[in-house]
């Protein structure tokens, strides 16, 4: 009776740390958990995963901000490595919607509005994979094979960098990929149109959409929103 | 004939945001920060200037940390008064803190086309268009590259962009979009085509460079090299930050301003390093950014208060300032695009800002609008007559019109109103017509402005470039996308 009080108080602690975009505590509540011999999965899904879906939800409905949902994102993303070994330890998997490699095309350094893509996937359930900026069109289709993905996200902000997309299509096709991984492209200049134009699976004028059409993307449309 | 420039001259109204006691401030954080975070530099030209005068330079990460004297002994070889020369000297524009100049926005990626209305991706024809609507409005003084001609190849891109606002019209042209120092060299060898030659060009710079900076503390190798180039031909050059509060910047506007400042003075000091007394501006487009979507908002009350504040700095380096105002967030032309375009442009301008931007694109820079051009002009009209302020002498006080006319009379049919009347601003856009005309037409501000943009494109012709100007202009692009391996595009009319 008294370790269930216990425990559950530790889930609301670790609900309470994401909400409050806390990593350092989100770790130290993670390491805690270890050590109680809690399932690492539960401490997940039952734990930091509630406090992400508020945030998502309370972010959604404009109560929060995006500096607090990045915070409680990277809050998430330092619990889950410290309970990673374990998990893999255990070889247990934690399910994840599906793999997502993503970066600004080769020629292209804008970066915010990928990164703001990269951590809304990530708090969506996606295990992403972030390459960065001005990223070799060969960069995408190494790193997806290496990863086994199944959404390649290409981000263009530019007019002269927006080819690069089609680019990195051919050349996932050339390897093989496609038609199995899928693509998203996005970007100030990028519209619905270019990406039919180049044979794109998916676009997304923010990052919302970006999470939308990477759901409809792995089949999870209908699945509860992280 | 070329057309006349009607700038603000010697605003009369003053707006000040920063004391001195502030500025002083800023200047100093900022000194703080170029000397112990430092700005990123990721050129190695640039890095064996900042070495060679002194600075450390960390080439792991190629982060340069400049003492503030030697930021400061750099900035004060700046001129601070040039001019900006145009095709036609008649349109040359001293920047000599006196005159407040606007040009259209830039890079823009789609066009509200003029016959259809329809939104499409911009082309090179739109470039050479919307140039010779601006060669015709005397409330445009220069240009920036309105749209990118995406169908000209990437690698020549910023070249035919340029030849065509020079196709078009006799204006300065000013450009964003050339970020490599191949580019670069073509860029200046066919503006001294245009100027008569290289030492032509350096007494009266038909072209300037306007290169950004990447918040937060970074600059970008592709533009300092540009850049390089430009400063050695004596081609104007500026830096602009667009640190943007609470994401690319502090929250706070103070922190925002000393970041970008960082950024843009460190730039301009390696300028000066390389190429003492080189003609450079400050550049500014800040903002704070939407806290639900971290978009880039393009107005806003902290942009106003950045527009006014920035000058504040750029006086204090002595160096002109061109300052984004304009450049509205909202989707079409309307309530929203006229609040942020007024009140960004008004404060920018009382300030004395040398250059202002953003004339004629929506949607955060993105979609070209003719309709909001006209009225974005109309805008800087209605600011230009405001900052004119009020005369106060004898005529202006009309003691013998008013002794005249009497208790009772009228002043329609004085000839003092008929010698002044024509001071009066007059609107070309308000609706002021009585209820009943508007609710039969149904009417409003963007039709008259579209009706307008149609006309000027229709009947103005601009004086042409001489065919053997334009040729070499040709001879230049086609030689760098010789070089690169593609193929031409076709000239625009
Ligand atoms: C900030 C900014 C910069 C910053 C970037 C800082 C950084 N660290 O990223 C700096 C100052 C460095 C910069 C540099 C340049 N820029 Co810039 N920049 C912008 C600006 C104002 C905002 C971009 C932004 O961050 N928006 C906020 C984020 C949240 O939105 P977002 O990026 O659009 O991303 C959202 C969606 O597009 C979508 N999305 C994005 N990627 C992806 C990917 C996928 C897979 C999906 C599904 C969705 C998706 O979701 C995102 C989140 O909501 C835009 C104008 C604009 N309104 O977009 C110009 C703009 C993109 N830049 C432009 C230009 C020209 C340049 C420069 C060439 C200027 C120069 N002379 O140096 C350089 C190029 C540098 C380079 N090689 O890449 C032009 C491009 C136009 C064109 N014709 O190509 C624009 C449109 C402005 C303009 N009209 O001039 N820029």
């Amino acid at each position: 009776m008294t370790t269930e009080m216990t425990s559950e108080a530790l889930f609301e602690a670790m609900r309470r740390s994401i909400i409050d975009g806390d990593d350092e505590r989100a770790a130290e509540l993670a390491g805690e958990a270890l050590r109680a011999g809690v399932d690492p999965l539960r401490a997940i899904d039952d734990g930091f995963v509630i406090g992400l879906r508020e945030v998502g939800d309370r972010f959604s409905r404009g109560d929060m901000f995006l500096p607090e949902m990045m915070l409680a994102a990277k809050a998430m993303k330092r619990a889950v490595a410290v309970l990673e070994p374990e998990l893999d330890r255990r070889a247990m998997k934690r399910q994840v919607l599906g793999r997502v490699v993503i970066g600004s095309v080769k020629g292209d350094i804008h970066e915010i509005g990928k990164n703001l893509v990269a951590t809304m996937l990530a708090a969506a359930g996606f295990e992403v994979h972030d390459l960065g900026v001005d990223v070799p069109f060969d960069r995408f289709v190494e790193k997806a094979r290496e990863v086994d993905a199944d959404i390649v996200g290409v981000s263009a902000l530019l007019t002269t960098t927006m080819t690069g997309q089609r680019t990195v299509i051919e050349t996932l096709a050339a390897g093989g990929l496609r038609p199995r991984v899928k693509v998203i492209v996005g970007g100030a200049p990028v519209t619905r149109e270019w990406a039919e134009e180049i044979g794109a699976d998916g676009y997304g004028e923010d990052a919302a959409q970006a999470v939308t059409v990477a759901r409809r993307l792995v089949g999870a449309a209908d699945a509860a929103v992280v | 004939m070329a057309r006349t420039i009607d700038p603000i001259v010697d605003p009369r109204i003053e707006v000040r945001v920063l004391s001195d006691d502030e500025v002083q401030r800023i200047h100093a954080a900022t000194l703080e920060v170029i000397e112990s975070v430092g700005v990123r530099f990721p050129s190695p030209r640039a890095l064996e200037i900042w070495q060679a005068h002194g600075a450390t330079v960390d080439r792991e990460t190629l982060v340069v940390r400049a003492p503030g004297a030697l930021v400061e002994e750099a900035l004060a070889r700046a001129p601070h008064e040039y001019a900006l020369a145009a095709r036609d000297p008649s349109q040359d524009l001293p920047l000599d803190g006196r005159h407040v100049y606007a040009a259209t926005d830039g890079c823009g990626v789609e066009v509200l086309d003029l016959v259809t209305g329809e939104r499409r991706r911009s082309r090179l024809q739109d470039v050479a268009e919307i140039a010779r609507v601006g060669d015709y409005l005397d409330e445009i003084a220069f240009h920036w590259v309105a749209v990118s001609a995406q169908d000209t190849p990437a690698e020549s891109r910023g070249l035919h962009e340029l030849a065509a606002i020079w196709a078009n019209s006799t204006k300065h042209a000013q450009t964003e979009s050339i970020v490599t120092e191949r580019e670069a060299r073509a860029a200046v060898e066919m503006a001294a085509a245009i100027a008569g030659g290289r030492e032509a060009l350096r007494r009266r710079p038909v072209l300037s460079l306007m290169e950004c900076t990447i918040s937060p503390l970074a600059q970008e190798g592709g533009a300092l090299d540009a850049a390089l180039v430009a400063a050695e031909a004596g081609v104007p050059v500026g830096f602009m930050t667009m640190a943007s509060a609470a994401f690319t910047g502090p929250a706070t506007p103070a922190g925002t301003l000393v970041v970008g400042n960082a950024e843009v003075i460190s730039a301009l000091a390696l300028v000066e390093l390389a190429q003492p007394g080189a003609p450079v501006y400050y550049a500014a487009a800040q903002t704070a950014i939407d806290l639900r979507s971290g978009a880039y908002t393009g107005g806003g009350p902290e942009d106003f208060l950045f527009g006014a504040a920035t000058n504040a700095l750029a006086d204090f380096y002595g160096v002109p300032l061109s300052m984004g105002s304009f450049a509205t967030g909202a989707k079409e032309p309307d309530w929203q695009a006229g609040i942020e375009n007024g009140l960004s442009t008004f404060m920018a301008a009382a300030v004395r800002s040398d250059m202002l931007l953003g004339v004629g694109l929506l949607h955060g820079s993105r979609i070209w609008s003719y309709e909001q051009m006209l009225l974005d002009c109309e805008i800087y009209g209605i600011v230009r007559a405001m900052l004119r302020g009020i005369a106060v002498d004898d005529e202006a006080l009309a003691l013998e019109a008013i002794r005249r006319v009497g208790p009772g009379g009228e002043y329609l049919t004085d000839p003092h109103t008929v010698r002044h009347m024509r001071e009066l601003w007059q609107s070309r856009f308000f609706d002021r017509r009585p209820y009943g005309a508007w609710e039969e037409k149904r009417d409003r501000a963007r039709d008259w402005a579209r009706a307008r943009a149609r006309e000027i494109l229709a009947t103005h012709e601009p004086d042409p470039l001489d065919p053997v100007v334009a040729a070499e202009l040709a001879a230049i692009i086609a030689a760098v996308e010789r070089e690169a391996g593609v193929a031409g595009a076709a000239a625009p009319t």
